[in-house]
């Protein structure tokens, strides 16, 4: 069944999507930034908890289909106690690796977020995949404006 | 079933023969757009290669010729919604076009501040957004008749927000997320009751149904081409004539003008007044082959064989545990939208795509109704007289095979 889409839902996605990890409110986040997609209705919150420029905790709240849940949820671990330079650098490859044409992917750069890459092939579904970290991005630049993909 | 001719429909349509990754083509998403068959793609085609010039222009054959054509469209176009005469007929760009010119013409010259403007909360953001634009400039309100959760106008209430300070009402015949079709004969009478004009947004009813003018009584009734299996770029507002002649016009230009100098300007008649500017020709001519097409069928064997259609989708899609039918009016047309437990309606789009069945999923433009029933989105499976009921059992297999893969 669906075995064309085996490189856009991988099982990775589907395990994110029923149980998405870092999935709480954080009451004493430093950052806080909405972000959406009105073209699919996707919301989500994300938290930081700082400590010095690196992030201590990060967390999310929110809805949203499996890609950009996934996306959001492996965003939350993949960058807890990385530098704000670190993570930013990680947005850059990222975005790279799911709207690149045919620049070379540093998969190795990304670990898990690999099982993302598949989106580059739909472009309908790119955005789902970057909200999470242009959410991201904004809370770096400590922007307090909500973050939408139009 | 009926003796619906749907296969020898289907084999005139090009696009239904194609493959979609690898996979016959499922195409539900007649609500947005409908495919077109081959006699309107002709249609386009041979007016360039054989008739083409411009309109009321020229005394030269092809511009005769063309401008022939152009209004014998504009003729069947009068046939088909049974408008008392041509004048009636305004050849826009869509049915959001045609919403825009009533609201910047007959409103700005009818609507004052503190004056209403009655919609309900289930149309489509084109039958909202020119009213709120509107009401930004006139100081006007804009008032929302509620719906139950069955996607039904709550009708006492509509009466009750009918008051003295009404100017105009301005409904869906039929719902593009909801399928709903409204009681618009009643909302027509009860409208005129009070003196207040109704505008219709079409959109959605007339690909399913005869609309007929003078039963309706509508005073105003918009639609588009392209969702009646004719071109994009071209629709119709139908105005009853006393109130077309006397609004302002809508854009300046040629073709809508009698006589030019610096110092003042005689408006053209009708329906050229509102025509500013080269139509989309070929277009329109396009339009009247489609109804050519829908005229030979029937509109009434039409929407008795989509009715079967949607009444076997319903059906089908209550035997799926964990799907919700979103808007489940006695009064429906062809259009399904529901959701998922715990899947979200991008993904059923995508998934679908993969077996090469097109949906939408999406909040249709109609966000307000997206927040009644609190889903930030819906898919839509919207019928069209090409689909089967065999491309509804491949529809509803897609379904529970990705409920399975989702787990």
């Amino acid at each position: 069944m669906f075995e064309d889409l085996r490189d856009l839902y991988q099982e990775v996605i589907f395990d994110h999507n029923r149980n998405p990890r870092n999935f709480r409110v954080m009451d004493n986040a430093d950052r806080k930034v909405d972000g959406f997609n009105p073209l699919c209705g996707d919301r989500l919150t994300l938290f930081l908890k700082m400590s010095g420029d690196i992030i201590e905790d990060a967390s999310f709240q929110g809805s949203g289909c499996a890609i950009s849940t996934a996306s959001v949820s492996l965003m939350t671990e993949i960058i807890k106690g990385k530098t704000e330079a670190e993570a930013e650098q990680l947005f850059e490859i990222f975005h790279k690796m799911t709207t690149g044409k045919d620049e070379e992917i540093q998969l190795e750069a990304v670990g898990k977020l690999a099982v993302l890459a598949g989106v580059r092939e739909y472009p309908a579904r790119v955005k789902c995949a970057t909200l999470a970290w242009h959410t991201l991005d904004a809370a770096l630049k400590n922007q307090q404006q909500p973050v939408s993909t139009e | 079933m009926t003796n619906f001719p749907v296969a020898k429909i289907r084999a005139d349509f090009p696009i239904l023969a194609e493959k979609i990754r690898g996979k016959d083509l499922v195409y539900l998403d007649n609500a947005a757009s409908s495919q077109k068959p081959n006699a309107v793609i002709d249609s386009i085609s041979n007016l360039y290669r054989y008739d083409y010039a411009n309109i009321h222009r020229g005394v030269h054959t092809l511009s005769v010729r063309a401008t022939d054509k152009f209004e014998a469209a504009r003729e069947k176009l009068k046939s088909f919604i049974n408008a008392a005469s041509n004048k009636e007929i305004i050849f826009v760009r869509g049915a959001t076009e045609a919403i825009n010119l009533v609201a910047q013409t007959y409103g700005k010259a009818n609507i004052k501040a503190g004056d209403e403007i009655l919609i309900t909360a289930m149309e489509h953001h084109s039958n909202i957004v020119p009213w709120q634009m509107l009401c930004e400039q006139t100081g006007a309100v804009l008032k929302v008749a509620p719906i139950n959760l069955q996607g039904e106008l709550l009708f006492a209430e509509f009466e009750k927000l009918l008051t003295d300070r009404t100017r105009l009402v301005s409904v869906a015949h039929m719902s593009n997320a909801l399928g709903t079709i409204n009681p618009v004969k009643k909302i027509i009478a009860l409208a005129h009751a009070k003196n207040i004009p109704v505008l219709l947004d079409g959109a959605q009813a007339i690909p399913h149904m005869a609309v007929d003018m003078q039963d309706l009584d509508c005073d105003f009734y918009v639609f588009s081409g392209h969702k009646l299996y004719g071109p994009s770029g071209v629709g119709v507002l139908y105005g009853k004539q006393a109130l077309l002649e006397a609004m302002p016009p809508y854009q300046g230009g040629g073709d809508m003008i009698r006589k030019v100098t610096f110092e003042a300007t005689e408006y053209n008649t009708l329906p050229y007044k509102f025509e500013a500017g080269t139509p989309s020709i070929a277009d329109v001519v396009g339009l009247g082959v489609a109804i050519d097409y829908l005229n030979e069928i029937g509109m009434d064997a039409i929407a008795m064989y989509e009715a079967e259609l949607l009444d076997y989708a319903t059906e089908k899609a209550r035997q799926i545990k964990g799907l919700r039918i979103i808007g489940e009016a006695a009064e429906k047309g062809a259009i399904l939208s529901f959701v998922l437990d715990r899947i979200h309606p991008h993904d059923i789009g995508t998934m679908l795509d993969s077996l090469g069945i097109a949906i939408r999923a999406g909040h249709h433009c109609a966000m307000p109704v997206m927040d009644f029933y609190g889903v930030p989105a819906t898919a839509r499976a919207s019928f069209a007289m090409y689909n089967t009921k065999q491309e509804i059992d491949v529809l509803m297999a897609g379904i529970s095979d990705l409920i399975e893969v989702f787990g």
